[in-house]
C-alpha cells in the first residue's frame, strides 16, 4: 500500500450530501476485474457518461480545472449506503489520495485508511467554505499534511483535524495492517484459548446436516 | 461493582482482545460469512501470502448473482456473472472453508443463511463482507457489515473496531393493522435521518419490538444501517431463544444449551447503561410508508403528499430533494396514492423470510396483479416452506412470478432488472438512484403493501385490502 505523508493537489467540490456507494459504483460493474487503473473509470459512472461512453459535461470531474482532481472535497455522510471495496477502489484508482467531507459511511471510511487514502472529518462550515473556494476557483489546489493533522485551504487557512492512531500510523508508514495484527498472534490465540472455554457451544464440532 | 453496560457493550467487552493506543479494539469474530463479492479479500489474501486463520468459522454463499429464474449455472445471465460465482467456489475450496453453493439446500441470501444455520445467536460476534449484516443482530449478537476489513478478517479471525456510541430508539405501543416491522423501521429512519445515527450502535427497545417476532426484529435490524448506525441490536428473549434452539449450529447437548442460555441472559442492557442518545417512537400512531426519494430517509405515510422542497429550510436539504423529484419524475403535492407504478418486487434480506411471504400472500390470495410482480424468497429453505405451505401457488394464481432464493432485483446483480424510467414498488432497502437497474426508480415499502401496489398498479394503502 502506498504511504501518505503530505500532499498538495488539486481538489474537486462534490456538494450534495448522502453521496453513496451506489452512485459511486453501480452494481453492475463491481463484476469487472480490476486490472491496472479500470476501476478510475467507473467512478460516478451514471452521471460522468452518458450510454455511448461520452461524457456529461455538466458533471463536476468533467469541467475543466477539476479532470486533475486528487482530493475531494464533499460534504454529508459521503459514501454511504453499500460497502463495495469498489467505492474506494473507484477514488483510489481514479487517483484520489484524500477526501474531506463533514462525516462518512462508517465502511468507507475505515477502507480508506487500508487502501492509501487519507479521510478528513472537518466541520460543516469548513467544509461548505473549502468548496465554495474550489468552485470559485476550479483547478485551485489544497495541502494536506498527515503527520501534521493540518488541512491548508487555497486562501491560506490552516484547518487542524483529529484522526485515528491506529490509522495515522497505516498510512504514514503504508503498512497492512494484516501484517500489523498478526504481530499480535500470541494475544490472539491466549483470547481464543480463553474464549473456547467460556462460550464453548461455539466451538462443537460440525453439527449434524438438516437440524430444524 | 462493574460499571452499567449495555447490551453491546457487553458483548464487545467479551470479545475483546486487546484495545490499542488510538482507542482501537481487536475483537474476536465468531463467525464470517462471505458472497461472491468476496473476490476482492481472496486477492489481497493472495497478494500479501497470507492464509486463512479458522475456515472452519468461516462460511461461503452465493446471493448476489444465482439466477432467479432457475438453480444452476446454466441458468446464471451469462458468463461474467458465472465467473462471480465459480470464482466463490474456487476460493472457498482452495482455503478450506465451508460453501452453499448452487443447488445447496442451505444457500440463500446470506443475512438470512446465518440465522438459519444458527451461526446467529445472542452475544456472538458475526460478520459478513455486506452492508446488511446488522440483520442479524436482531438476535442480540453484534453483527455489522465490513468492506475493506474482510481480507483482514479472514486472515486473523479478528476485527480492529473503534467503540461506536449507544443510542437506544424506544418503540412503545401495539402496531395498529397494516403496519408491517418494514414501517417501523422507515419511520425510525425517517425520524433519524438517513445519516443521523453515524457512528453509533442503535439498541430497539419498548413493548412494540418485543411484542414482534424475530423475524419481524430482522427486517427493523436490517435497516439500522440505512440510518448511518454502525449496528442495530436487540435484547434476545425466550423468543430468541426459541428461535435459535435446534438449528445446526446453535448449542447441541443440554449442558452446552444451559450454558449458552446462562450468558444470553446475563445479556439485556443493564437498567443503568449509559446511552448517549435517546429516540422515541410512539407506535400506534403509525401508518403504512412509503418512500418518495433516493435516501430511505425520505419515507412517508401512504396517505401523504409528495413534499415541497420549498418547505424545507434547509438550503442543502432542499438541493437534495430538488434533485430526488427530478430523478423519480415526482411533482410536489402529488398524492402517493395517484402514482403509478410499473411493477413489484417482494424479496431481499429486508423482507423476504417465511413470514413475510405469508403476510404477502395473504392479501394476494384470490386477488390479481395488473403490473408484472416478483417474489423471490430469500432461502431455499424459506423457498420450500412456502412451497410447502402452497404460498408459491397463490402468488401465481394472482399473478405473481416465483422465483429462486437470493438477492435478485434488490441490487439487480443477477439481472433481475427495473429498466430505466420505470418505477418499482419494492422491499428491498435502498431506493438509491440506479441501484435496482440504470434509471430505476424504487419505492420502498412492506410486503403487504407491495402486494396492494401489484393489485393497484400504483402506490396503494393495503389497509384498504385488509377491511374488504
Ligand atoms: S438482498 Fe440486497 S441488501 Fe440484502 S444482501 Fe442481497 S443485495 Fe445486499
Amino acid at each position: 500500500m502506498d504511504a501518505f505523508t503530505t500532499l498538495t493537489a488539486v481538489a474537486v467540490p462534490i456538494d450534495v450530501d448522502n453521496v453513496d456507494n451506489d452512485q459511486h459504483i453501480p452494481a453492475r460493474l463491481m463484476r469487472k476485474p480490476r486490472i491496472g487503473k479500470a476501476y478510475g473509470g467507473y467512478w460516478f459512472h451514471d452521471q460522468r457518461f452518458n450510454e455511448d461512453g461520452s461524457e456529461m459535461p455538466d458533471f463536476v470531474l468533467n469541467k475543466p480545472g477539476f479532470r486533475d482532481a486528487r482530493i475531494v472535497v464533499a460534504a454529508k455522510n459521503y459514501a454511504c449506503g453499500s460497502s463495495r471495496l469498489g467505492a474506494v477502489y473507484v477514488h483510489y484508482d481514479y487517483g484520489i489520495r484524500a477526501v474531506i467531507a463533514v462525516s462518512f459511511g462508517d465502511v468507507f471510511y475505515n477502507n480508506c485508511f487500508k487502501n492509501g487514502i487519507l479521510p478528513v472529518r472537518l466541520d460543516e462550515a469548513t467544509v461548505a467554505r473549502l468548496r465554495r473556494e474550489l468552485h470559485a476557483q476550479p483547478g485551485t489546489t489544497i495541502a494536506l499534511d498527515l503527520p501534521q493533522q493540518t488541512v491548508t485551504g487555497p486562501d491560506g487557512t490552516v484547518y487542524p483535524f483529529d484522526i485515528d492512531a491506529f490509522g495515522k500510523r497505516c498510512l504514514l508508514q503504508g503498512l497492512s495492517d494484516i501484517k500489523l495484527t498478526l504481530e499480535q498472534e500470541p494475544r490472539i490465540k491466549a483470547f481464543e484459548d480463553k474464549h473456547r472455554q467460556q462460550m464453548s457451544w461455539l466451538f462443537q464440532t460440525a453439527p449434524q446436516e438438516g437440524a430444524k | 461493582m462493574s460499571l452499567p453496560r449495555t447490551l453491546f457493550e457487553k458483548i464487545w467487552d467479551q470479545h475483546t482482545i486487546v484495545t490499542n493506543e488510538g482507542g482501537q479494539t481487536l475483537l474476536y469474530v465468531d463467525w464470517l460469512l462471505c458472497s461472491e463479492g468476496s473476490i476482492h479479500a481472496f486477492n489481497i489474501l493472495r497478494a500479501e501470502g497470507e492464509k486463512v486463520r479458522c475456515p472452519e468459522r468461516v462460511f461461503g454463499v452465493a446471493d448476489h448473482y444465482p439466477a432467479s429464474g432457475g438453480p444452476t449455472m446454466a441458468d446464471v445471465l451469462d458468463d461474467e456473472r458465472r465467473n462471480m460465482i465459480a470464482t466463490l467456489d474456487r476460493n472457498t475450496q482452495q482455503y478450506g472453508i465451508q460453501y452453499f453453493g448452487l443447488g445447496d439446500p442451505r444457500r440463500g441470501i446470506q443475512h438470512l443463511v446465518g440465522p438459519e444455520q444458527g451461526l446467529a445467536q445472542p452475544g456472538v460476534i458475526i460478520l459478513c463482507g455486506d452492508s446488511h449484516t446488522s440483520t442479524q443482530a436482531a438476535v442480540g449478537a453484534i453483527a455489522f457489515g465490513i468492506g475493506g476489513e474482510l481480507a483482514h478478517v479472514l486472515a486473523t479471525q479478528t476485527i480492529w473496531q473503534r467503540k461506536p456510541a449507544n443510542m437506544r430508539v424506544t418503540v412503545e405501543g401495539k402496531r395498529p393493522p397494516g403496519v408491517a416491522a418494514k414501517d417501523v423501521i422507515l419511520a425510525i429512519i425517517a425520524k433519524v435521518g438517513a445519516g443521523g445515527a453515524v457512528q453509533h450502535a442503535i439498541e430497539y427497545a419498548g413493548s412494540t419490538i418485543r411484542d414482534m417476532s424475530v423475524e419481524e426484529r430482522m427486517t427493523v435490524c436490517n435497516m439500522s444501517i440505512e440510518a448511518g448506525a454502525r449496528a442495530g441490536i436487540i435484547a434476545p428473549d425466550e423468543k430468541t431463544a426459541a428461535y435459535v434452539k435446534g438449528r445446526p449450529y446453535a448449542p447441541r447437548g443440554e449442558q452446552a444449551w444451559n450454558q449458552a442460555v446462562a450468558y444470553w441472559n446475563s445479556l439485556p442492557s443493564d437498567a443503568d447503561a449509559k446511552f448517549e442518545r435517546e429516540v422515541t417512537l410512539d407506535a400506534t400512531t403509525l401508518a403504512p410508508m412509503v418512500t418518495w426519494g433516493n435516501s430511505p430517509e425520505n419515507a412517508l405515510p401512504i396517505t401523504a403528499v409528495v413534499p415541497e422542497p420549498d418547505s424545507e429550510p434547509d438550503a442543502q436539504r432542499r438541493a437534495g430533494m430538488v434533485r430526488s423529484l427530478e430523478y423519480m419524475d415526482l411533482k410536489p403535492g402529488t398524492r402517493m396514492t395517484d402514482i403509478a407504478i410499473d411493477q413489484v418486487f417482494i424479496g431481499s434480506c429486508t423482507n423476504s423470510r417465511i413470514e413475510d411471504l405469508r403476510a404477502a400472500a395473504a392479501i394476494a390470495n384470490g386477488r390479481k396483479a395488473i403490473v408484472p410482480a416478483l417474489v423471490t424468497p430469500g432461502s431455499t429453505g424459506v423457498k420450500q416452506q412456502a412451497e410447502a405451505e402452497g404460498l408459491d401457488r397463490i402468488f401465481r394464481a394472482a399473478g405473481f412470478a416465483w422465483g429462486e432464493a437470493g438477492c435478485s432485483m434488490c441490487v439487480s446483480m443477477n439481472g433481475d432488472t427495473v429498466p430505466a424510467g420505470k418505477r418499482c414498488a419494492s422491499t428491498s432497502n435502498r431506493n438509491f438512484r440506479g441501484r435496482q437497474g440504470k434509471d430505476s426508480r424504487t419505492h420502498l415499502v412492506s410486503p403487504i403493501m407491495a402486494v396492494a401496489a401489484a393489485l393497484s398498479g400504483r402506490l396503494a394503502d393495503v389497509r384498504d385490502f385488509l377491511r374488504n
